[in-house]
């Protein structure tokens, strides 16, 4: 039974990853369509009119034109000649009136000063749980320095009860890039604390804006010691006010193998659904409450089951998000 | 109201605004004279009035505290005031100004709208290599026209802190426009928070500041977009309320430094005719300019004289500057309204017959929502309605699921725009810019009374260069919302493109098309640019335009400034995040 596992698992949670990817190369392979497109258009058979081939007769698409600049009301004798552009010229007229050495500071300084890089810290849960199984905590946020393409990043979750040790501790070290508008590549490492035995993996991830405001990230993860796990985690911010925030997350963790001393089990390790009501009135702190439901799930339920622990939990959580 | 709450209120106002005025003073100094509030105007000007005139001008930027409505913070002043000293200059004659920077920081005095020769032009890094702390810059240049215009920092956001003043230059000889009395209104926008801190908290998310977004109470209120509306935007990730960047939750909104409840106050007597020279000197603030019941006779834009058009309302974009005649009347005071295109907040000042007076401002409106036109997509004769929903997040292909004529309709078809670098900066691509110099600007759209679209001006003076272009080349202004990330072509600044040359002396069109769903006032330094719309000859001169939502505007240059010139966006921001350019120009030998 377990043995299936990874095969489903090749098929379901990769090819999931590999959709999003393929939909960001998509894009990003849009920006040398320019020749195919032009083809396309000139084979098609369905009345297409593209950009270059536009009809400038057709009184109806006056202002639509890009090739030619059809204006509005504009006589034929106003239309712009096409003489070609000058050469771009690589001195620079102010080294003639302020010493050279001192213009080149200045240009210098002013392409550093635009290129922005920046440091943040955000917080997305700083929680207090209250369940059947006693009080817990859990946390989840990320510390970033970088521009708007490359970033480092540090982030961090972790849940446990109280007077307990913690069930899980991650600190996740990668770099960020970003692929299109909307999605970036993640590629670094996990320090997992606990559970134990601890355990260090290579991480390879993506995450990013979806259509209709979706916030997905999938992450594959492979450890020192050889074994390949998956993540998968889904947001949406629904605003009933200006100030109140509903804020519904999953998040699903897989097994492409039996990992014993872990206690994992091939297949789905364990699935948590979170639903949160944030009041923000001020976005560099938002205090919330909400409801945290998880359960281990699979053979990692077995293993959970054998040593006499529960396998599902639900708890209701007060916590607050931070930005700074 | 009764006469009898009127007063009562006013007294309240002015009690207020005293207490206000008070706190004021005591953190920074005065206001000059002509900014001071229930000033007589510039033709009543006294003597030490801070209005500096002359040929030989001394300016000093240092650092002041500044308070407005309860918000406080550090600024950027210019000889101590918020704003800066008035320049009042004379065409024809030669002016020295000499700049002391007293900040710890490097400074500069940028002359928006005066054509200077380039190294006197102030762009640090373009061209010159700015004021260092301590140091003295001596400007030194020929006033070859007249008008309205203004000056500001073009170092570090330092316009964001305070850094802008206003300038005016008289004609030589007797000046046409002239009228019994004229006031000088210096808009801005003020935040307790640094520009910087602003870009940040932006960066973390694009919308920081936005406290006006579409919420779920507002659909079951049947307000904003209808959910069919919402679940087609929000498939294609954007945001309909993304009005302004920088909004009413952080900025007070001020007149020649007052804010809302210091109602500054310009004087007017009986039958007067009252020029008033507007200029829009904020960071990040569209206006909406108003004087409810009192049209504006727009006599002249961007400094330029235009042939006189009767309106109601003006959207005054960042960096423009606008010259209204008004005849106030009789009656005793009237309400000058700015109100942020956003509807974030609106800043009134008074014109009045006596100080004292507060003229009722109007509630703000409601926060205007963009369409598809925002979008480029024009979607008349488009069938919207019956669950014609287009697929806008897949690159164009053959298969259309709307009607548009077999026309691409992707949000982001490289074929739209084959001079952009794609990257993650580039959210959008308009697929069908339209010219939108006849639009109604946003947010004025539907409003009742009368508003100018740039097609009603027209230049009260013979256009100096009758040439038709000999060549045309397009800028696409290009955005990420989301990642806060703004660029020109795909690029941004701090990439460092090519420069975009000109030969000097050759007139060509310049097509700039908006793939972002922000207004974007775009400013080329040195020179006047006419814009393409209704017949050639006496075609509006401007040195900013605002271009529409995913709209295109035309204007025609003569590239008659040899040198190198900042070419940006004047939302600062947007400027420094990376919509900006350098121009330059060269005589054709040396290109």
């Amino acid at each position: 039974m377990t043995r299936r596992f990874p095969i489903l698992a090749a098929l379901l949670l990769p090819g999931a990853m590999l959709a999003l990817h393929a939909q960001a190369q998509a894009q990003a392979q849009e920006t040398d369509a320019t020749a195919p497109q032009a083809e396309r258009h000139a084979g098609s058979d369905h009345g297409s009119m593209d950009h270059a081939q536009m009809d400038m007769s057709a009184g109806d698409m006056n202002g639509m034109d890009h090739a030619a600049h059809a204006m509005p009301k504009v006589n034929a004798s106003d239309e712009p000649g096409d003489a070609p552009p000058p050469p771009v010229p690589t001195d620079f007229p102010a080294d003639r009136f302020f010493p050279p050495a001192r213009m080149a500071v200045s240009r210098a300084a002013m392409v550093k000063e635009m290129t922005f890089s920046t440091f943040a810290l955000q917080v997305d849960q700083l929680e207090w749980r209250s369940g059947k199984g006693g009080d817990g905590f859990g946390w989840e946020g990320q510390a970033w320095y970088g521009g708007d393409i490359d970033r480092v990043v540090l982030a961090s979750e972790g849940e446990g009860l109280f007077g307990e040790r913690a069930e899980r501790i991650e600190l996740g070290a990668y770099w960020r890039h970003a692929l299109d508008p909307w999605f970036n590549l993640q590629l670094g490492m996990r320090q997992d604390f606990r559970p134990d035995p601890r355990r260090t993996y290579a991480l390879l991830g993506i995450e990013g804006l979806a259509p209709y405001w979706f916030e997905l990230e999938g992450q594959l993860l492979v450890s020192n010691k050889g074994d390949i796990h998956a993540r998968g985690k889904a947001g949406y911010t629904q605003r009933i006010t200006q100030s109140l925030v509903l804020e519904p997350e999953a998040e699903v963790d897989f097994a492409f193998q039996d990992v014993p001393e872990l206690n994992v089990g091939a297949g789905f390790e364990r699935l948590e659904l979170g639903l949160r009501l944030r009041y923000e009135r001020n976005r560099s702190l938002a205090p919330y409450v909400g409801v945290n439901w998880e359960r281990k799930l699979g053979g990692t339920a077995e293993f959970a089951r054998a040593a006499g622990e529960g396998v599902s939990g639900v708890s209701a959580v007060f916590g607050a998000r931070a930005m700074f | 109201m009764s006469l009898h709450d009127s007063q009562f209120r006013l007294l309240l106002e002015r009690r207020r605004f005293l207490a206000l005025g008070g706190a004021v003073a005591g953190t920074l100094g005065m206001f000059p004279a002509w900014a001071r509030s229930g000033t007589a105007g510039l033709a009543h000007a006294r003597p030490g009035s801070e209005v500096l005139s002359g040929d030989s001008i001394a300016l000093e930027i240092g650092e002041s505290h500044f308070t407005t409505g309860g918000r406080s913070a550090h600024a950027a002043t210019v000889n101590g005031t918020l704003p800066a000293p008035l320049l009042r200059l004379r065409e024809g004659s030669k002016v020295r100004i000499a700049v002391t920077n007293r900040l710890k920081v490097q400074s500069s005095i940028h002359w928006h709208g005066l054509l200077v020769p380039f190294q006197m032009d102030g762009v640090p890094g373009v061209s010159f290599p700015g004021i260092e702390p301590g140091e003295t810059f001596l400007y030194e240049f020929p006033l070859t026209h007249s008008g309205t215009f203004w000056y500001h920092s073009h170092s570090g956001m330092q316009e964001a802190e305070g850094l802008f003043g206003p300038i005016v230059i008289d004609p030589v000889g007797v000046d046409p426009l002239a009228c019994d009395r004229e006031h000088v209104l210096v808009l801005s926008d003020w935040s307790p928070i640094h520009p910087h801190e602003q870009m940040r908290r932006l960066k973390m998310q694009g919308g920081y500041f936005n406290r006006q977004r579409q919420t779920l109470s507002g659909l079951l209120a049947g307000r904003d977009q209808t959910l069919a509306e919402r679940l087609a935007w929000a498939q294609m990730r954007m945001d309909a309320t993304d009005i302004s960047d920088v909004t009413g939750s952080t900025y007070s909104f001020l007149i020649n430094g007052h804010g809302h409840a210091e109602n500054w106050t310009g004087l007017f007597a009986p039958g007067e005719r009252v020029r008033l020279r507007v200029i829009n000197a904020s960071s990040m603030t569209n206006f909406n300019f108003r004087i409810p019941g009192l049209p504006l006779t727009v006599v002249a834009a961007d400094g330029n004289p235009v042939q006189p058009v009767e309106t109601d309302e003006v959207q005054i974009a960042i960096a423009e500057t606008y010259d209204f005649i008004v005849e106030p009347g009789t009656a005793p005071s009237h309400a000058i309204v700015a109100e942020a295109i956003d509807r974030s907040g609106l800043v009134r000042a008074t014109l009045a017959q006596r100080p004292g007076l507060v003229a009722e401002a109007p509630k703000l409106r409601a926060r205007p929502v963009l369409t598809m036109r925002d979008m480029g997509m024009d979607m008349s004769g488009m069938d919207m309605g019956a669950g014609g929903v287009i697929d806008l997040s897949q690159p164009a292909s053959g298969e259309m699921t709307g009607h548009m004529e077999g026309h691409s309709m992707s949000m982001r078809d490289p074929s739209a725009a084959p001079g952009v670098k794609m990257g993650p900066g580039v959210a959008m691509l308009s697929p069908m810019p339209v010219d939108r110099l006849a639009d109604r600007p946003t947010g004025l759209e539907t409003v009742e009374h009368r508003v100018l679209t740039y097609a009603q001006l027209r230049a009260r003076d013979a256009n100096p260069d009758p040439r038709t272009p000999s060549r045309q080349i397009d800028v696409h202004l290009t955005a990420n919302m989301e990642r806060y990330m703004w660029s020109m072509d795909g690029e941004a600044m701090s990439e460092n493109p090519a420069p975009i040359p000109f030969r000097l002396g050759e007139r060509v069109r310049v097509n700039l098309v908006n793939d972002t769903m922000m207004p974007h006032p775009i400013h080329l330094h040195g020179h006047f640019f006419e814009l393409v719309s209704g017949e050639p000859g006496h075609r509006a001169r401007k040195h900013t335009v605002n271009v529409l939502p995913g709209g295109k505007v035309s204007f025609d240059l003569t590239a008659d400034g040899e040198g190198d010139w900042a070419f940006h966006c004047h939302m600062l921001l947007h400027m420094h995040a990376g919509m900006m350019r350098v121009v330059t120009v060269r005589r054709a030998e040396e290109a």
